[in-house]
Order: C-alpha cells, then sequence, then structure tokens
C-alpha cells in the first residue's frame, strides 16, 4: 500500500498531439501498418464482387473485368499490392516474435526466422504461379 | 582530456508558480567520459541548485534516471554527451507521464499496476524451507530471466502511443513481470494473473507499435511478452469453448 | 503548527535488502500490524540493486557451518564478535534458500541446483548468484514479495530527518515528503534503521549517490553509539574516473590482475603461487584490503599505469572466452563497453581500489537491537559485528537477510508487547524538529557557502587522511578540516525555496548526515593506533590485540565524538596472525 503519492493539483499532464505519428519513423511505419489494412480489405471486397459476376453471365463479366482495367483501378492494385507485401513481411516478423523458434534450447535469431517465413511464402506463391501457368486456360 | 562546450536545453516547470513548462539552457563544459547525467549534476552543484531530477546508481541498474533525450528515452547515466556533440541535446522529463517538477515524472501508477498483475511466486502448495530449494534448470530458467531483467525504468511507457493516449493501460513493463511469473517453473498463478493481464486494459490494448522492445535498455522485450500473453490467452479461451470441463 | 501523526506498530526506515527483508519479517508475525516503510527512494532505486557478484552461504555437502565462521572471522581480522558470526552463519542457508521460494532467479546448475562460485577469502565455493546482478534480482524479488501484504505501508520517497525520543525511547520519527515538502510525523513503538552505508564521505566510490549514511548519523544524534567506523573497505576492482564496481566475481571466474608489465603482481606479495584457475584465498582471490594495499604498492614501486584519472592496473578477461563472460558476467561486459568502451572479451579493463563498504555502524546486539530502547538496525547501516575490520565479499547481501529478518520479527514482537503507540508527546518534539529544519534549512536566508563545495572537500579530506594508508598527521588534519567544514556548513546558501521535489533540501541534509558520519570515521581510525583489517596505519603497522582487539563506540557530543571501547565476544577461534 502506498500513503504518498504525489499532489494531483500540482502535476502537468502533457498532452498527445494528434500529430503523434509523425514524430517518429517507427510510429510513422505502424500507422501505415494499420493503413494497410483499409486496402487489403478494399483487394477483398473487389475480388468477392467478382466472384459474384461469374453467376450473373458473360456480359457482366466482361464489362466488370473491362472497368478494372482502367488506369485508376490498376493504381488501386498496385497500391493494394505494396500494402499486402508490407503488411506480410511485418507480419512475419511479427511471428517471430510472437511465437519464437528454438533450436537446441536456443531462440532462433529474428531476422532468420523471419527470413524463413518470408522464403517458405514465396515458394508458396512460386508454386501457385507455376500451376496457374501450367493448367490449360479453360474456363 | 579535451573539453568542450555543449548546450542542454532543458525543460524546467515549477508547479503552483507556472502553468505549463519552460525550457532553460545552459552551456556546459564538458570531458569526453562525461554522460548527459554528469551535465545535470554540474548545473546542480555549480550552476543552478534548484534543477530537479531523480538519479542514484549511475550504472544503469536503478532505473532512476530516465528522461527524453533528444526526444527518445533514454537513462540519462548510459548515453554519453560526445555522441551528441556538437548538436544541442534537448532533454525533458519522460514522454506520457505527468510531470511533478521539472524532469520528475509521476510513476506511481506504474506502482499500482506492477502489484495488480501479482508480481510473485503463487504456489497451490508450499514447500518447507527444509525440504530446500525448488529444482529448476538452466534452461527452466532461460524460459524467464529475460524478462526479469527489468529495472522499472519506465523507458517502454514513453515509447509507447497506447500508454500516452490511455494511461490506464496496464503497460509493457508490468505485463512483462507479470508473464515472467507465469513462464517461472516455480510458479502456479497465470489464472490468477489472467484476470489483469487479459483485461481490457491489459494485452488487448496494445496495438504492436514494439517501439517499447526498442528503447528498452535491458532488453527485456516487453512487445513479445505482451504478444505471447495475448497468444496464451487466446489459445486457452478456445480449449475452454472446445473442452469447457478441461479447465482448472 | 500542529503536524497530523500517523500511527504504525513498526517503522522500517530504508527498502533496500535489509529494510524489505525487516518489514516483510514483521508483516508475517501477525497481519494485525501496521508496519510503515519510508524511504527516500523508491524500493527499487535502493542501492542494493547494484550488488553484483553473489551472497554466502552453506549449501553444499562439501562445506560446513564452521567452515564458513572461521573464513568471516579471519577476514575480520578477529574484530567480529564470533556469536553473531555463529548465528549469522546457521541462518544464512535458511534465509538464502527463502529468496528462492519467493522467486529470486538464481544461477542453476544442470541438475536444477542454485549455482555456488568462489570469492574471496572464502576457502570454498559457497557464494549464491544470479549471473552477475545477484543484488538487483534479490531486491527484486523482495520488493515484489512485498507487495503481497497489504499491511505494509509504503511511504515512498519521503526522506527522514530525526529520530524522536521520549523518555529513552524511540517513538517515531520525522521525515520530508519530497511531493508536498510538509514534514510528517509518524508514531510507533519500534523503528528499524535500514539505511544503508555511506560511501559517498568519500570522493571515488562504487557506492550510489543515495549512501550518505543517514541512518547512522540520525542514531548518532539520538544518542546511539557507532561502532567501528574506522573501518572502511576499499574494492580493489573500481572502474578509474566512475569508481562503477567491477565485481569480485570476474575474479573468482579467473580474472586475473596485472601490472603494467603484464606480470600478475599478487604472487610479489605473499598471495601465490600463480596458477591458470583460480586457487581458493589466493591470488586474485585474497581479501579486498589485502588486495588493494598491494594495489597501492605496485603504484609506489611505479608498476601501475598511468591514465587521466590517476593510476590503475588491468583485470584481464581475455582468456575466459566470450561465452563464459556471457554467461556468467554479462553485466561486466555490458558496463565496460558503455562506460570504459572496450569489450573485455577482447582487451583487459583499467581498475583501481575505490571506497565500497562500511565495516561499521549503528551499534547493535545479534538481535539487532541497539542501545536505545525500541530502536533496532539491520543491514550496512548496522554493526552486529560479523564483519570486523574487514569484510568478505558475498557475506554482507545474505547479512542484510539475516540480520534484517532477525530486526524485523523481533521490532514486531516489541511492538505487539506494548500496545497502542501514543503519540501525544511527539508533538512538541516534532514541533522542535520543524523549527531546525525551518530555521537550517527551508527557510533560511543568506549564507555563502555552495552545499557541493562543502562536500567535495570533505571528500578530499577523508581521502586524504582516511584512505587505504593513514597516518596521525594526516588523520588530525582531515579531523580540523572537518571542524572547519562544520563550521562553513551552517552558513550553506539554498537556492531552491520551492516546496515539490526540491532535491536541493535533500543534498542539505544529506551533507549535514555526512558530516557527522565522517567525523566518526576519522576520529575513530585516529584513535585506533595499529593495523587490522582495511584501517592501516604507516606509523602503527602490525596488530595490536594487546590494546586494540575491541571494538570502538563513538559516542556524539557537542565537541565532536567522544570515543569509548568495547570488548570482542571470542567463542572458538582465538586470534592468530592473519596469513593468507
Ligand atoms: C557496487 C556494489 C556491489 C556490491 N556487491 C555485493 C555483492 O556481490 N555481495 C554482497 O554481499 N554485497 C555486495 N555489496 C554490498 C551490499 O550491496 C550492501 O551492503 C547492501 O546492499 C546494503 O543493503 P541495505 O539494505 O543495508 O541498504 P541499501 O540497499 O543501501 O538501502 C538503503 C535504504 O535506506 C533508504 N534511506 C537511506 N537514508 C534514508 C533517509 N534519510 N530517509 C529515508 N530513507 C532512507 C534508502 O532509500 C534505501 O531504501 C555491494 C555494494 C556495492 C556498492
Ligand atoms: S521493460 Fe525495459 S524499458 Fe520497460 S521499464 Fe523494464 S527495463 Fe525499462
Ligand atoms: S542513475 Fe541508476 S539507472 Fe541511471
Amino acid at each position: 500500500m502506498m500513503a504518498t503519492r504525489p499532489d494531483p493539483a500540482g502535476l502537468y499532464h502533457p498532452a498527445m498531439p494528434a500529430t503523434w505519428w509523425l514524430r517518429k519513423r517507427s510510429y510513422f511505419l505502424f500507422m501505415l501498418r494499420e493503413l494497410s489494412s483499409v486496402f487489403i480489405a478494399g483487394f477483398l471486397v473487389v475480388l468477392l464482387l467478382q466472384i459474384a459476376q461469374i453467376s450473373s453471365g458473360e456480359d457482366a463479366r466482361a464489362a466488370f473485368s473491362a472497368m478494372l482495367r482502367s488506369p485508376g483501378w490498376i493504381l488501386f492494385h498496385g497500391v493494394a499490392l505494396a500494402f499486402a507485401v508490407y503488411h506480410s513481411v511485418t507480419w512475419f516478423y511479427t511471428t517471430s516474435i510472437v511465437m519464437p523458434l528454438r533450436v537446441r534450447g536456443r531462440e532462433l535469431p529474428r531476422w532468420l526466422f523471419t527470413a524463413l517465413n518470408i522464403g517458405a511464402w514465396a515458394g508458396v506463391s512460386l508454386v501457385i504461379l507455376i500451376l496457374y501457368l501450367a493448367l490449360p486456360a479453360s474456363a | 582530456m579535451s573539453e568542450r562546450t555543449i548546450t542542454l536545453d532543458v525543460t524546467r516547470y515549477r508547479p503552483h508558480q507556472e502553468a505549463v513548462p519552460t525550457v532553460q539552457s545552459y552551456a556546459i563544459p564538458f570531458p569526453d567520459d562525461w554522460v548527459v547525467l554528469d551535465a545535470l549534476n554540474h548545473i546542480k552543484d555549480q550552476v543552478d541548485g534548484s534543477l530537479s531530477y531523480r538519479w542514484s546508481c549511475r550504472m544503469g541498474v536503478c532505473g532512476s534516471c530516465g528522461m527524453m533525450v533528444n526526444g527518445e528515452p533514454k537513462l540519462s547515466c548510459a548515453v554519453f554527451l560526445r555522441d551528441y556533440f556538437p548538436r544541442a541535446i534537448r532533454v525533458e522529463p519522460l514522454s506520457n507521464f505527468p510531470v511533478i517538477r521539472d524532469l520528475v515524472i509521476d510513476m506511481s501508477g506504474f506502482l499500482d499496476k506492477l502489484k495488480s498483475v501479482k508480481p510473485w511466486i503463487i504456489r497451490e502448495q508450499e514447500k518447507p524451507l527444509s525440504e530446500g530449494e525448488y529444482l529448476q534448470s538452466p534452461r527452466e530458467l532461460d524460459a524467464y530471466q529475460h524478462f526479469s531483467q527489468c529495472i522499472n525504468c519506465m523507458l517502454c511507457y514513453a515509447a509507447c502511443p497506447v500508454f500516452g493516449l490511455d494511461s490506464g493501460f496496464v503497460g509493457p513493463a508490468a505485463i512483462a513481470l507479470g508473464y515472467r511469473y507465469n513462464l517461472d517453473s516455480r510458479d502456479h498463478g497465470t489464472a490468477e494473473r489472467r484476470e489483469v493481464l487479459g483485461d481490457h486494459e491489459g494485452i488487448w490494448q496494445c496495438t504492436f507499435v514494439g517501439e517499447c522492445s526498442v528503447v528498452c535498455p535491458k532488453h527485456v522485450d516487453p512487445a513479445a511478452a505482451i504478444q505471447r500473453v495475448k497468444v496464451d490467452t487466446a489459445k486457452d479461451w478456445i480449449l475452454s469453448l472446445v473442452m469447457p470441463w478441461g479447465q482448472r | 503548527m500542529s503536524h497530523e501523526i500517523s500511527e504504525h506498530d513498526v517503522i522500517v526506515i530504508g527498502a533496500g535488502g535489509a529494510g524489505l527483508r525487516a518489514a516483510i519479517a514483521a508483516a508475517e508475525l501477525s497481519p494485525k500490524l501496521s508496519i510503515a516503510v519510508v524511504s527516500k527512494v523508491y524500493p527499487m532505486r535502493s542501492h542494493t540493486v547494484s550488488a553484483e557478484g553473489g551472497a554466502a552461504a552453506v549449501t553444499r555437502e562439501y562445506d560446513n557451518l564452521d567452515a564458513h565462521a572461521r573464513d568471516t572471522i579471519f577476514g575480520a581480522d578477529f574484530l567480529a564478535d564470533q556469536d553473531a558470526v555463529e548465528a549469522f552463519v546457521a541462518e544464512a542457508p535458511h534465509e538464502l534458500i527463502q529468496l528462492e521460494h519467493w522467486g529470486c532467479p538464481w544461477s542453476r546448475d544442470a541438475d536444477g541446483r542454485i549455482s555456488v562460485r568462489s570469492f574471496g577469502g572464502m576457502s570454498v565455493k559457497r557464494t549464491l548468484f544470479a549471473a552477475d546482478k545477484t543484488g538487483f534480482h534479490m531486491l527484486h524479488a523482495l520488493f515484489q514479495t512485498s507487495l503481497k501484504y497489504d499491511h505494509i505501508v509504503r511511504y515512498d520517497e519521503c526522506f527522514v530527518t530525526s529520530l524522536l525520543v521520549e523518555d529513552g525511547r524511540a517513538r517515531g520519527i520525522t521525515n520530508v515528503n519530497l511531493y508536498t515538502g510538509e514534514v510528517m510525523v509518524l508514531a510507533a513503538n519500534a523503528i528499524v534503521l535500514c539505511t544503508g552505508g555511506g560511501g559517498r564521505v568519500f570522493p571515488f566510490t562504487t557506492n550510489a549517490a543515495i549512501k550518505t549514511g543517514d541512518g547512522m548519523a540520525l542514531a548518532y544524534r539520538a544518542g546511539v553509539p557507532l561502532k567501528d567506523m574506522e573501518f572502511v573497505q576499499y574494492h580493489p576492482t573500481g572502474l578509474p574516473g566512475t569508481g562503477i564496481l567491477i565485481t569480485e566475481a570476474s575474479r573468482s571466474e579467473g580474472g586475473w590482475l596485472k601490472n603494467k608489465d603484464g606480470h600478475r603482481y599478487l604472487q610479489d606479495y605473499g598471495l601465490g603461487p600463480p596458477t591458470d584457475t583460480p586457487t581458493q584465498r589466493k591470488m586474485e582471490l585474497g581479501p579486498r584490503d589485502i588486495l588493494s594495499r598491494c594495489h597501492m604498492q605496485e603504484y609506489q614501486k611505479g608498476h601501475t599505469f598511468e591514465g587521466p584519472h590517476g593510476h590503475y592496473v588491468h583485470l584481464d578477461l581475455r582468456h575466459l572466452g566470450q561465452e563464459l563472460i556471457d554467461r556468467k558476467l554479462p553485466f561486466v561486459r555490458e558496463l565496460v563497453r558503455n562506460y570504459v568502451g572496450i569489450d573485455p572479451v577482447y582487451e583487459p579493463i583499467p581498475v583501481r581500489p575505490v571506497v565500497h563498504y562500511m565495516m561499521g555502524g549503528v551499534h547493535t546486539d545479534m538481535d539487532g537491537k541497539t542501545p536505545l530502547e525500541g530502536l533496532y538496525a539491520a543491514g550496512e547501516t548496522a554493526c552486529v559485528s560479523i564483519n570486523g575490520a574487514n569484510r568478505l565479499g558475498s557475506n554482507s547481501l545474505t547479512e542484510c537477510l539475516v540480520f534484517g529478518a532477525r530486526a524485523g520479527r523481533n521490532a514486531a514482537e516489541y511492538a505487539s508487547g506494548m500496545g497502542t503507540p501514543t503519540s501525544n508527546p511527539l508533538a512538541a518534539l516534532a514541533r522542535d524538529e520543524q523549527h531546525r529544519l525551518d530555521s537550517q534549512f527551508f527557510k533560511k536566508e543568506g549564507g555563502s557557502e555552495r552545499i557541493a563545495a562543502i562536500r567535495t572537500e570533505m571528500q578530499h579530506a577523508m581521502e586524504e587522511g582516511a584512505g587505504i594508508y593513514r597516518d596521525a598527521s594526516s588523520m588530525g588534519a582531515t579531523c580540523e578540516k572537518l571542524r572547519e567544514l562544520r563550521e562553513r556548513f551552517s552558513r550553506i546558501r539554498l537556492e531552491d525555496s520551492s516546496e515539490v521535489f526540491n532535491t536541493e533540501r535533500i543534498s542539505a541534509l544529506e551533507l549535514d548526515f555526512m558530516l557527522d558520519v565522517a567525523d566518526t570515521i576519522a576520529n575513530g581510525a585516529l584513535l585506533r593506533k595499529e593495523s587490522r583489517g582495511s584501517h592501516t596505519r604507516t606509523d602503527f603497522p602490525s596488530r595490536d590485540d594487546e590494546n586494540f582487539l575491541k571494538h570502538t563506540l563513538a559516542y556524539r557530543t557537542d565537541e565532536g565524538p567522544r570515543l569509548d571501547y568495547a570488548p570482542v565476544k571470542i567463542t572458538r577461534w582465538q586470534p592468530e596472525e592473519r596469513k593468507y
């Protein structure tokens, strides 16, 4: 139990400025990561709509695809991709902190664990790409 | 030894006399091996006896002397003037805390939080002292050791924007210390601590900015502690859904 | 002006290792007792936090209590009270296991038992350790455990200014609350002083800024004698300039001391033969007083290095290798890298002797009781005495636990027998103290002397007259200088008149205490006309059991300390020549 505390009347309470996240690179990068989810969510909405279009007939699908070829949408997807990559890379780094890998009782260096994760991710992406290219474009 | 002169811009705040802090500049001649704390002591001893700040061990272990040095939370006994020279050095009280006076912050809130996470060994059954120590293998020690290195210096709180926005957040050091006991092979208190750690002011407040671990002078890595408590708590929660009868 | 008086059963002054152990012991005696813990800094800032090497106790089959007792008594150059030492070694294992049960992260052997290492002057490995941050881990384990007890009431950042004595009994204290500047009065039936040592009376010390001997001066002013104050321990390995300690554990893990020719010079002083791996009580594992003197002799022979902060030698750890250093001495590596800018894995560390510990202190018996009824003391501020003329490294952390627990328990038992503390007589005493503080410090006008100037002059006078080597003329000059400083102190100038967190006032109050402590050290040394343990006189180079196998007791008078002597208790170990 504490019997003595500072007198609340004399305390100065500094306020956090609304621009706090601009004060430090790391805060800014953190905000970017938070922002990345907006773009990833946007991309997913578009993807869902695209899937929904499949059942609405050939014409509607073609029109939707055409719309997506506009420069604005391409830009959006470019940005969303960049954010997705940023988010994934930081996510893999996060994993190394949250679930450290121990080899013979010693924690694996985080950069190594992150690199392994990213490597595995790139590998899986590559396999998907190869499958995509190898399968006949029947549909 | 060569002597150079550096400028220190120090935040002053005199409660009841002024409403907001002001800045006072001091030009300090310094030898190569002086830390920021040496400069403050020089000011206090030779220039202005009214400057207030906390310090004691001057060897980075008592945790008293945390300050913002050029905007970064630092132990002022562990940062050298020469590394800032020739630029001026801005010395401010730790961010995110109420200021009592000059460079002295109010950390009584932390002491309440520390107590709330029950940072002591909780046993289902005590072993009598006559039966000797609890055995603990070096590997079991290793599991919690670095979380036990916290010197309560508050640098992590000064770096945490979540704490800055909500002073009720239990925060990095207190959570890491609670987790330290969860990980201790001698302890059975995890469930008891969950009430506080898993509370809405506990781990779930953390949005993982990660700065606490970056600024920690003792490599405690409180960010990791918080994320791991999240994983453990979520795991236990899912288990309790799947096997409600399996709970302690 | 009248003061509000807070009543408790027991007041513990100080929240370091000894204070927290005392508070927990008192709290465990009965949940009905209210225990106040008053500390000028937050408990975890207490100086115990800096202790590095370890804490000694007999925990291994190959060891026994008599061996620990004998090493301690021998190390103390026979000035220790042997009954106290026997009690100490007997209770030490229990206390360290207790700390283990409270969560202290002791280093472990592969089989899960607490590891032990060698330490200077100990004949076997018996020092338990938590890497090289033993004090840090002990203090935090004690503090965190103390949070469990709701009847321990903490007065953090409160500076005690006096003990209130009425009818020959200690009944309360006054303290300045740093947050408000007001003088608070606490009443209790028993008071335990655990305020640590006073290394800051010297210019070059391992001790933290808060180690200003306050408790010794508090007791002294309340009429309690200070015992064996002339015995001040120099640690042979501090960093030049800062005085930061490089723990003895670095030598027990195998570090070597070398002079400027790369020679392990200790072999030239009868501590050999040098071996590659450390041998108990030999070479680098000799006791601190002897090693510090060897350094000074090397200096006189011109065998030391000369640097910007004076002479130094090398502590070489390179042959230990990075793996061992990182596992057992990580803090040493961190400190040397940060404060010297070199890596001990690749370069030898510059070191020199530095003031480290005060063997003397408030006169107590084995139960921690002082001659003043109701007043107890433990830890570095007390002198039981188990340390005699020279403390062995790693005995003092254990001492804090053993005698902290004893003092806390006895104080609580005494207090429970006394009923509720009465605060009536205290009001008048508190008014007097308020008056003293106002006139000498808080409302003092004018003055011309800087606190820092007097402090620095005092420190240098102490080094001159009461350093490693002493003689009558330099000590006499120091005593004279201290009288002059005391007089000048009445003319100090205070620049800060605000009430909130006024650290200038605290510095002034600390200096006031330090001047008293310094006085007892210098005067005690002047009258002890022999060399024993840490007290080495060039004009009386040998030990004189005939005249000085006795404790010095310094009583306060207005003219300075009055010295008296008390016999040393010998049980089973007759004094013999101290040779390693
Ligand atoms: C660098 C270093 C390393 C050491 N390493 C070892 C080691 O390895 N092994 C070993 O056995 N010993 C070691 N020692 C010695 C040992 O650490 C100390 O003797 C011991 O910690 C003292 O503990 P204490 O509880 O008596 O006092 P401290 O820990 O100094 O606590 C004193 C308390 O009293 C309070 N206080 C003081 N004055 C006042 C006042 N006026 N008003 C209110 N409160 C006050 C302080 O706030 C503090 O809480 C070392 C010492 C140093 C300097
Ligand atoms: S976790 Fe690190 S930064 Fe935070 S209080 Fe503890 S030591 Fe300081
Ligand atoms: S003064 Fe102790 S950590 Fe800086």
